[in-house]
């Protein structure tokens, strides 16, 4: 390991301050999925990945991130700028006019991190699975991972992206569904049950593991492990339990918090509970 | 005027299909997917040729437009098969956000567009294609003519980079395009000189716009025709050129009226050179099963459509 798990956690502390920061500055956002993946994105960008800060779109020779429910973009944005991507000060611009940092990842305002608009629900589990692809074409031995929602698994793309996947054997890919048990609508079990995404999976011929997206110890073992399993003949799919809202005693467990902003009175309520570890932006 | 001689009769898929396999050797970082249309599409040469490099998707399109742009982010350069149903109006919002919102150097290759698809129906016979693509930002909308054209342009694509709509057919038609004439994307290609009127014309219907004018010329009728291969980016100035002499125009496409190539010259006319315009293309309608001749008739796509509209330009010009 790079880093010792306190020293993450710390990070994931201001990740989570960043987040509330910046949705609260925007009045608008969606704060829930985001604060239940910092964990996750803060592991995989400060310790499992290996990429490089000095962006480039190819990214040959470097681990990828795709980010495929588009909508928890402030926890990317702030792991971007926190790892070097773009400066921190940008936090501030997001979902305001011409900012790079738009409401969903886009890559037309050249915001460096970013390969692939996404948002419309479905579409990145398919676009990692090319760049795996294109990866195996260039011999580069490095690990393309790709963030769904579980609301997201509705889509049907997902099912084509999945049965696609292990046809070919796109075993450099390592896909990461949050599994908070949130929608827009409410419980996901309630709004369109996806039911066992590990038999799923696991029936379309992936390799299934499960976390806890919300003990960092287990998050990066888990990412390692993962990692160990590649180039094995199977794609990895990582079942990511999280609290939606995670880190904000008011927010957990409530779909309530998947798009909707805090006041100025919440948001200081939630920013008490954060540790302003690194320093905000 | 010129006579344009028939070098033979091919399918524009099949121009697609050599063309890909000739830009294949050319530029390994072509790759090609097809989604289970690998025969109709005319890829299987590329697929023997460069088996790593060809990936069928099955039948998923939406995953088929995903996988491209990915692959686009390694730095390939994808094209992708199947017909133009199922290259567009199944797949816009994977195109829109993942190919042309995110700029990617994708290349939609579309076959069996339009009526000519023929005893298939209307399910298959898009005409709403164009439109479509045309609205996406930077996104290029290139039909091709005939085989040779539609050759040459498969092999131009690979050297521009951003997302191409590539617009082909299933019939076998004339071919008439020089085998050696180099494809410039957005460049007007002027077929016929003419002092009455300019005729537009895209795809299928640039030939029945030829034998057209050879018509008009034996009653002294002298149309000018001039192939627009490439609807987005338009060739505005040559458009204007042509108008600003001849002062009457005709557009000649197998699409709807509403977004296809009439509707963007006459968007352009308006703005800059109002003139009389006469439109051939299928009339906000749903295609149907038959032969591709008898479609093309029904629907009012023939060389006498075409005649028949230069005639009523004329009438409006007076």
């Amino acid at each position: 390991m790079k880093n010792d798990i306190k020293t993450l956690e710390r990070i994931a502390t201001q990740v989570r301050r960043d987040i509330i920061r910046m949705v609260h500055g925007a009045q608008s956002g969606h704060p829930g999925g985001s604060l239940g993946c910092a964990d996750l994105l803060v592991a995989l960008y400060f310790e499992v990945m290996e990429h490089n800060p000095d962006f480039n779109m190819e990214g040959k020779n470097e681990d990828l991130f795709f980010l495929s429910n588009g909508h928890i973009s402030p926890v990317w944005y702030s792991v971007l700028a926190r790892s070097g991507y773009f400066d921190l000060k940008e936090l501030a611009t997001f979902r305001k006019i011409n900012s790079r940092l738009q409401g969903h990842p886009a890559t037309h305002e050249g915001l460096p991190g970013i390969r692939v608009a996404s948002g419309s629900l479905g579409q990145g589990l398919s676009v990692a699975i090319g760049a795996a692809q294109g990866k195996k074409l260039n011999n580069d031995p490095h690990t393309v991972f790709v963030l769904m929602g579980d609301g997201e698994q509705q889509e049907g793309q997902i099912w084509e992206a999945a049965m696609y996947a292990a046809h070919h054997k796109v075993d450099n890919l390592i896909g990461i569904i949050d599994y908070n048990d949130k929608q827009i609508d409410g419980p996901v079990h309630e709004v369109m049950n996806v039911g066992s995404l590990r038999d799923k999976y696991e029936a379309f011929g992936w390799q299934v593991l499960e976390m806890n997206g919300n003990d960092m110890q287990e998050v990066v073992e888990t990412l390692y492990h993962a990692k160990t399993l590649t180039g094995k003949g199977k794609p990895i799919l990582i079942v990511m339990s999280t609290i939606m809202g995670y880190g904000v005693d008011f927010m957990m467990n409530d779909h309530h918090w998947h798009g909707v902003a805090p006041n100025d009175e919440e948001a200081a309520r939630a920013l008490a509970q954060l540790e302003e570890t690194l320093g905000d932006y | 005027m010129t006579s344009f001689q028939i070098l033979g009769h091919k399918d524009t898929r099949s121009g697609f299909g050599d063309g890909l396999l000739e830009v294949g050797k050319q530029n390994p970082e072509v790759v090609a997917l097809c989604a289970d249309l690998t025969g109709s599409l005319k890829m299987t040469a590329f697929q023997k040729a460069f088996p790593g490099r060809f990936f069928e998707v099955g039948i998923a399109e939406a995953n088929m437009m995903g996988i491209a742009a990915g692959l686009s982010i390694a730095g390939k350069i994808p094209y992708t098969g199947t017909f133009a149903n199922f290259s567009t109006g199944r797949v816009y919002d994977q195109i829109r956000q993942s190919i042309a919102y995110s700029h990617k150097n994708v290349k939609i290759c579309a076959s069996h567009a339009g009526i000519t698809l023929g005893e298939d129906g209307a399910t298959h016979q898009i005409l709403e294609d164009i439109g479509m693509m045309k609205m996406l930002p930077g996104m290029v909308v290139i039909n091709p003519c005939d085989y040779n054209q539609t050759k040459a342009a498969t092999i131009a694509i690979a050297e521009h980079y951003g997302p191409v709509y590539l617009r082909f057919g299933r019939p076998k038609v004339p071919v008439f395009i020089p085998e050696d004439m180099p494809f410039v994307i957005g460049k007007a290609l002027h077929l016929l000189p003419g002092t009455d009127l300019t005729i537009f014309a895209t795809g299928h219907m640039v030939w029945k716009s030829i034998e057209a004018a050879e018509q008009l010329a034996k009653e002294g009728i002298s149309a000018e025709v001039i192939n627009i291969h490439t609807i987005k980016p338009l060739d505005e100035e040559a458009v204007l050129d042509a108008v600003s002499k001849t002062r009457a125009v005709v557009t000649a496409e197998e699409h709807q009226r509403n977004g296809g190539l009439g509707d963007s010259i006459a968007q352009l006319l308006a703005r800059r050179l109002p003139a009389p315009m006469e439109m051939v293309a299928v009339n906000d309608s749903f295609g149907e099963s038959g032969k591709p001749e008898e479609l093309m008739e029904k629907y009012g796509l023939s060389t006498r459509h075409v005649v028949e509209a230069a005639k009523r330009v004329l009438e409006r010009k007076k």
